[in-house]
């Protein structure tokens, strides 16, 4: 059985356009695909933008298709880190990233298997997230990053999509339906535009 | 003399004589243990004893949140020593400066940034 947790869409329309990228596992080892992250995401990004006509505000240094390409490279490579790491490679279920344009926002889809026995601390990660107050959040878990060395993931990148990009942020964990012991996680991002 | 790491994707340099660190290209690492020789050419600076620092990140197009974190890691170190003043040059036409940079900001209040 599904469980949701956050802003999660279940029944989302398909949007206008959309772009999906996927992942099989491989051979290759999780630090030799990791530059893969950052060219995906920039691909997507540099997709995306040619849907945005071009805007010459000469006020604003920085044009609305520039912070919307800038930020769809920074989610898509946070949600394709994530997916990466925690990713159950035990399981040869692929990972894929999936952007979809819909009118007054984007939709990001980031899906990947995790360990079962990894679920609940996850779970309860994503119970802080959406109980909490972000920036508050943001500064402890630096100062907690800082003070500890053993800390292995940072647990930024959300809380970087909540504060820094006001995004709102989903997830749905089920097992799939052929394979009940393998339990998939898809994350959900939206962003308004 | 300079010291630099070097890699097709990005450029982090620093030059003593104008105590500076520039960060250049798209830095997105996988973790902490990835960005250790960063981090250890940043905690050289302050091992030095200057009385500033600069980190100029004005062509730095992507910095992921290991990267951050890294950099968040080194600012409260230097927050520590209470007698090394730090400045961020940023730059406005690169967005995730303007969204993200202020968070070192909050971590210490003394810290000029500076977004041209």
């Amino acid at each position: 059985m599904a469980q949701i947790f956050g802003d999660f869409i279940e029944d989302l329309p398909a949007g206008d356009e959309y772009l999906m990228i996927g992942f099989c596992p491989g051979s290759l080892s999780l630090q030799k695909r990791w530059r893969n992250n950052g060219l995906s995401a920039d691909f997507l990004a540099d997709y995306l933008i040619t849907f945005f006509p071009g805007d010459e505000d000469h006020l604003n240094p920085v044009s609305r298709r520039a912070e919307i390409k800038g930020a769809v490279s920074y989610i898509a490579n946070e949600l394709l880190e994530n997916a990466m790491k925690f990713n159950d490679e035990t399981s040869q279920f692929g990972i894929s990233i999936q952007l979809q344009l819909h009118p007054n926002k984007l939709i990001f889809l980031a899906t990947n298997s995790v360990n079962p026995v990894a679920v609940k601390h996850f779970q309860t990660i994503i119970q802080e997230l959406i109980t909490g107050n972000p920036e508050e959040m943001y500064v402890q878990r630096l100062e907690e990053n800082a003070a500890d060395a053993t800390l292995k993931t940072s647990g930024l990148g959300f809380l970087t999509m909540i504060s820094d990009y006001v995004a709102k942020l989903g997830w749905k964990f089920e097992p799939l339906p052929e394979q009940p012991e393998i339990i998939t996680v898809t994350t959900m991002v939206q962003l308004s535009i | 003399m300079t010291i630099e790491i070097k890699t097709e994707d990005y450029c982090v340099e620093y030059d003593p004589t104008l105590r500076t660190v520039t960060f250049a290209g798209r830095l997105r690492l996988a973790g902490a243990e990835d960005y250790a020789a960063i981090a250890q050419l940043l905690d050289d600076t302050v091992t030095q004893g200057l009385p500033l620092v600069v980190l100029n990140l004005q062509s730095l197009h992507s910095l992921n949140s290991s990267g951050m974190a890294m950099l968040s890691k080194f600012v409260i170190k230097v927050r520590q020593h209470k007698t090394i003043q730090i400045i961020v040059q940023g730059s406005k036409d690169i967005p995730w400066q303007g969204r993200s940079l202020k968070n070192l900001q909050r971590l210490m209040p003394d810290l000029q940034l500076k977004l041209d």
